[in-house]
């Protein structure tokens, strides 16, 4: 009897093979693979029947079902896309060029730093950082706590640090070099948005670019470059220096060559930084919040403006997060083999 | 002709300048000037005046009021009395990091700026941890600086302890893996703000879905949001939600990514799966996983989504963040106090990730190469 059950016991538990999995630890990870598949869908579910909802049936208490529980009823698409069809849509047409213009330039000009950081040295001198620093709170200060008008205090700013490089540069020893560029550049994201905010507010306010396109375009390429020099580095430098080589024997230029042979080698990698560039400003909400507020307003703000003065707008809720979702995840199952691949050689070597 | 020529020349001699100044002018002018102009603006009281506004020079009034003066219990908390067991902790805590400093200094091999660092960051973790003692206990409530660390710290090893554990079920020889894949990444495509919307309908108390589970476990007239930790815990769901789908997957790729040949070898000689794991798997994805730890770790100081719309900080404050302290005090004009509670955030997160730059991720990655 032990016997018998012993073996039942060997039989549920270990592999008939090696590259087998063994029956009970299968059903295991199936039974927690599938819970967690529950966790993650049912509040897009959720979010789904609720779109298909009348205000009645959301604030009578929860219904499951469509056409059991509740009638699904096409008002608040109907609202979004009929009612109030165009200020529905701007927000998404701003989203769009904003996230995918900033992702556009972000993904560009940090591959060229990160791909100028492994390729060229570059040494540049401590005290002229520093004096540079210096002069620039000069200025800060100069301009809000003395009056002084900014044009002035630029110029003024700028004429000194000529200055410095002329005269003082030349005699000085200690250098950074790439290493310490690289760690700043990546530093540069810890930074919490709260922090620079207000002082790029008072910037744009100051150009008159509040509420534009170019305003949150330019603010996210600045917020999402040091991810995207982090991330693609290491794929440049896993790219064997002897191709680049020869082709400049070829006579090919250095920019012929990283748009002719580096950035298609580094494919896997562009496509997954791009993808999480492009999630990360899609979906950002507090600088928008202070950047733009109708003519350039995005789509989390619309999402946010839902809960307005008649309380939260459950329903035309759901379907703007649904028609946000949408696109998104359309691109990631395209790119999905690629983001893998992509992410890990950056997260590699760091 | 030859005008256009020397104009190529001159681009292929400049190449290594024109490719990295875009990168460098867009953080001086989107990151270290602002910096600049925070930093003035923490010594500084804004006050709305005819034709726009003046900036009077207060010193460092606005760090006074909030470390020591009436805005002490929204940035601190509110303290009790440490006790016997407080205080042990401390002292254990304190004798670590003298053990360690001291072994540092003994070894000679780290220099003078290695000895401040770690000086500056035991300094900062030990002053964490006794205000975080201190604002547990009776009558004690913790300010925004302890949620936020609470949020990170928490909301991290969750997130990279379920994330690790889906990614080795995952990477196993299992039918639809890239559905599975495909379906936990969603979570991370869904707009933050989405989110705490999302959760604030599912959570709530008589409309949500889970309403007759809550009232089958006898909790249906439990309102979460009105008590801290249950309104914490609610946030807490709502980051771990989003954000273990990223750790997810890069950890999935890093298991995926370890030597086939050795994970077999071990098996062969009969290793049964904790020993395959903690011999072959965890020092083959150690570098990575401390990597995207790192990464998850500067994401998550920067909260401030979920708890301004889930529970809009409360109840009182606390489910509030330093962002959202920050930006509170920006809505009621008071910009020196927003930006020193944001300058306070940037230095609690700097001394926290690189410390774990320092510590966790090097070494991970020099125990890979070696």
């Amino acid at each position: 009897m032990t016997d018998h059950r012993a073996g039942l016991w060997r039989r549920l538990t270990e592999p008939k093979s090696l590259d087998r999995m063994a029956p009970l630890p299968a059903l295991l990870t199936y039974a927690a693979l599938i819970a967690w598949s529950v966790v993650v869908l049912f509040p897009l579910y959720w979010l789904l029947i609720t779109s298909f909802k009348l205000p009645v049936q959301v604030n009578d208490g929860p219904d499951y079902l469509p056409f059991l529980d509740f009638q699904p009823s096409l008002h608040a698409w109907e609202y979004l896309f009929v009612t109030v069809g165009s200020d529905t849509l701007r927000p998404y047409v701003n989203s769009l060029v904003v996230a995918l213009a900033s992702t556009v330039l972000a993904t560009l000009i940090g591959s060229l730093a990160a791909y100028a950081l492994v390729r060229v040295r570059y040494r540049v001198k401590l005290g002229a950082v520093l004096a540079f620093l210096l002069i620039l709170a000069g200025v800060v200060v100069g301009v809000l706590r003395f009056g002084i008008d900014w044009r002035v205090a630029l110029a003024a700013g700028t004429a000194l640090m000529l200055l410095v490089l002329l005269t003082l540069a030349p005699r000085l020893r200690t250098a950074v070099g790439n290493e310490d560029i690289q760690f700043w550049i990546i530093s540069n994201r810890i930074l919490p948005p709260v922090v620079v905010v207000l002082p790029i507010y008072m910037m744009f306010q100051r150009l008159g670019l509040l509420d534009t396109h170019v305003a949150l375009i330019a603010t996210y390429t600045a917020v999402n470059l040091p991810i995207v020099v982090w991330l693609m580095r290491d794929f440049f430098a896993s790219i064997p220096v002897d191709l680049e080589e020869s082709a400049q024997l070829d006579g090919a230029s250095r920019f012929g060559i990283v748009f002719t042979i580096v950035l298609p080698l580094a494919r896997a990698g562009l496509a997954a930084t791009f993808l999480l560039v492009l999630i990360l400003a899609w979906n950002e909400y507090l600088l928008a919040l202070f950047l733009s507020t109708a003519d350039a307003q995005t789509m989390p703000l619309l999402v946010a403006a839902q809960n307005a003065t008649r309380g939260p707008q459950w329903w035309t809720m759901s379907a703007l997060i649904l028609i946000m979702i949408a696109p998104v995840i359309a691109l990631t199952a395209l790119l999905q083999r690629a983001i893998a691949r992509g992410l890990i050689v950056g997260a590699v070597k760091g | 002709m030859r005008q256009h020529q020397s104009f190529a020349e001159w681009i292929d001699r400049a190449a290594g300048q024109i490719m990295i100044w875009p990168a460098v002018l867009i953080l001086l002018a989107f990151s270290i000037f602002p910096l600049l102009v925070s930093a003035y603006l923490t010594v500084t009281r804004f006050r709305l005046a005819p034709g726009g506004f003046e900036l009077r020079y207060v010193g460092w009034l606005n760090f006074k009021k909030l470390l020591f003066g009436s805005q002490q219990y929204h940035l601190l908390g509110t303290f009790s009395a440490l006790t016997a067991t407080d205080w042990l902790i401390f002292a254990l805590a304190a004798g670590t990091a003298a053990w360690l400093f001291v072994g540092a200094v003994r070894s000679g091999t780290v220099g003078t700026v290695g000895l401040i660092g770690r000086l500056i960051a035991a300094a900062v973790l030990l002053a964490l941890l006794l205000l975080a003692l201190a604002v547990t206990g009776d009558g004690a409530f913790p300010g925004t600086l302890v949620v936020t660390v609470f949020y990170v710290l928490a909301g991290v090893s969750v997130q990279f302890l379920l994330g690790l554990g889906l990614a080795l079920l995952c990477a196993q020889r299992i039918l639809g893996r890239s559905v599975f894949r495909v379906v936990f990444f969603i979570p991370l495509t869904v707009t933050p703000v989405g989110i705490a919307y999302l959760f604030r309908m599912l959570a709530d108390v008589g409309k949500g879905p889970l309403t007759p589970l809550l009232a089958a476990f006898g909790l249906g007239e439990v309102s979460w949001a009105a008590d801290p930790w249950s309104a914490r815990l609610v946030v807490l769901i709502g980051d771990t939600w989003q954000w273990t789908p990223f750790l997810f997957l890069i950890l999935l790729a890093a298991v995926e990514n370890q030597p086939r040949d050795q994970v077999e070898a071990a098996r062969l000689d009969g290793a049964g799966d904790w020993q395959v794991f903690r011999d072959v798997t965890w020092p083959a994805i150690a570098p990575v996983a401390a990597t995207v730890v790192l990464i998850r770790l500067i994401e998550a100081f920067k909260i401030i989504d979920l708890p301004n719309i889930l529970t809009n900080g409360g109840p009182g404050i606390a489910t509030e963040s330093l962002t959202l302290h920050a930006f509170i005090a920006w809505r009621t004009q008071d910009l020196g106090g927003s930006a020193a509670v944001g300058y306070t955030l940037l230095a609690v997160a700097v001394v926290c990730c690189v410390s774990f730059f320092h510590f966790v991720v090097r070494r991970a990655r020099a125990h890979e190469r070696p």
